[in-house]
């Protein structure tokens, strides 16, 4: 499923900055170097970034701006790392947050 | 210790005209903001704003951001982006931490000799069954991801407000190349403006009204994949026995923005709740300085309005902080201001804006009976 924005009326939706390898559990995926991790993980398809500590229920982008927290994932081996305000690099590894870490 | 004449909280439309003001009369200006770029919410605005010439009318909100950054460059603003504000403390120091999640983070002690905060809103939230689902967010969330990120937030989208957030994103989203099937709406009538409502119902997409989300119901992969609505009666209750299943991945909800005040309660101003501006807001003045003496407020963080009030508040602030740093006369100051607050008049009219403008004289006016003079609390 592939989620990008390729056409639009008004915007300028291509993003001219490269394309970089990134992996996702374990899944190399394709994204633009310089935009945010969620970003690159929803035009993928991938919708859940991690799940909660208590009752294991699973949360995705919520208020894209860095304010809930809800997006939060384990990125080259950081916990809580807030994706949709954090910028792709090439060879990140990346992973869905379980709890804590 | 790093010193700044003014430091400025927020570079979206408010925080970047007060950043320019202030620079422009020769302030050593530091704006910070979290994100990786500046200007705030403009840059997801991509539709003609309303309003008179004066107000760039007919100008999409992205080309005003476009504008406001090349003149904040001009007027050699710094600008820190991916800081956030962690602490304020006595003596007017400011700590800042820099840097992005998972990487070097440090903090930065600044001492500032005035404060602009221009912090904006957050979005509201409708809590129904399901709620914290993955594929259910804000209608901002989405928007920020179609016309920042160029990503669909999802297929089918279930947009939950008939405001004019759910309204234009629902069109925006449609821009996109999403599939709107639902417009959800609690009261009996559309809340924005008919304009945009017509568009959306041009389009195709079914308004319900008198309707509310039931529940999110999630698929194998944990993510929605079904919505239930059903009709409510008079008190918003849902009446039993009227639900209706709609196939949709994605649940967007515009129900409002309240003002984000975490910044000016660290400061310990004071704040006042009025409902028509979206929550707790900063008691201020015509200066925009609230209770605290040398801090300013401006933009959505002193009450849920729009991108025109943000930038005009934004002028006002940052013209008091160099008024109270000497770098302007009272009397310019007081010029421009009066200039400013007309405008802002011209703004607050018609069937949404005389409201806002009666809550503002409001809050003038309890400002005077309640603080009269800010006072240095240090």
């Amino acid at each position: 499923m592939c989620l990008r924005v390729d056409e639009h009326c008004i915007l300028d939706v291509e993003n001219k900055a490269p394309l970089v390898e990134i992996s996702v559990d374990g899944n190399t995926i394709k994204a633009h170097e310089g935009e945010p991790i969620l970003a690159a993980l929803l035009s993928n398809g991938i919708k859940v970034n991690r799940y909660t500590v208590k009752k294991h229920e699973p949360r995705g982008l919520f208020c894209g701006i860095g304010q809930c927290s809800d997006c939060s994932m384990v990125v080259d081996g950081k916990a809580n790392v807030r994706t949709c305000i954090t910028p792709v690099k090439a060879g990140m590894v990346i992973k869905t947050q379980d709890g804590l870490k | 210790m790093l010193e700044r004449d003014v430091l400025v909280v927020g570079a979206g439309p408010a925080g970047l005209a007060a950043s320019i003001e202030a620079a422009k009369a020769g302030a050593d200006v530091l704006l910070v903001d979290l994100n990786m770029k500046p200007g705030g919410q403009l840059f997801k605005q991509i539709h003609k704003f309303f309003g008179s010439s004066a107000h760039r009318s007919g100008t999409r909100g992205f080309d005003i951001g476009l504008k406001l950054l090349e003149e904040a460059k001009e007027a050699g603003v710094e600008i820190w982006l991916q800081s956030t504000v962690v602490g304020a403390f006595p003596g007017n120091l400011i700590a800042i931490e820099k840097g992005v999640d998972g990487g070097a983070k440090e903090v930065i002690t600044l001492k500032s000799k005035k404060v602009i905060i221009a912090t904006g809103a957050s979005e509201n939230v409708v809590r129904f069954k399901g709620w914290t689902t993955p594929g259910v967010m804000g209608a901002g969330a989405a928007q920020t991801m179609i016309n920042v990120n160029h990503v669909k937030p999802g297929k089918k989208i279930v947009m939950v407000g008939s405001g004019n957030v759910g309204l234009i994103v629902s069109y925006q989203l449609m821009q996109a190349g999403c599939d709107v099937v639902a417009l959800i709406e609690a009261a009996p009538k559309i809340g924005g403006y008919a304009v945009h409502a017509a568009k959306i119902r041009r389009a195709g997409v079914p308004i319900y009204t008198k309707h509310t989300v039931v529940e999110a119901i999630p698929g194998e992969d944990g993510t929605v994949c079904k919505v239930v609505i059903a009709q409510v009666d008079d008190h918003f209750n849902p009446i039993p026995g009227t639900e209706e299943t709609i196939e949709a991945d994605t649940v967007t909800i515009g129900a409002g923005l309240k003002p984000a005040t975490d910044m000016v309660k660290l400061e310990k101003c004071q704040l006042t709740f009025n409902g028509p501006f979206g929550g707790f807001i900063p008691l201020h003045n015509d200066k925009m300085e609230t209770s605290k003496s040398g801090v300013y407020v401006a933009g959505d963080a002193t009450g849920v309005e729009e991108a025109n009030t943000a930038l005009e508040e934004g002028k006002i602030a940052g013209i008091s902080a160099v008024e109270s740093l000497g770098l302007i006369s009272p009397k310019e100051a007081e010029k421009r201001r009066i200039e400013i607050w007309d405008r802002l008049e011209a703004l607050r009219m018609g069937p949404f804006g005389e409201r806002r403008q009666q809550e503002k004289d409001n809050i003038l006016k309890e400002y005077e009976e309640k603080i009269g003079t800010a006072v240095e609390m240090d």
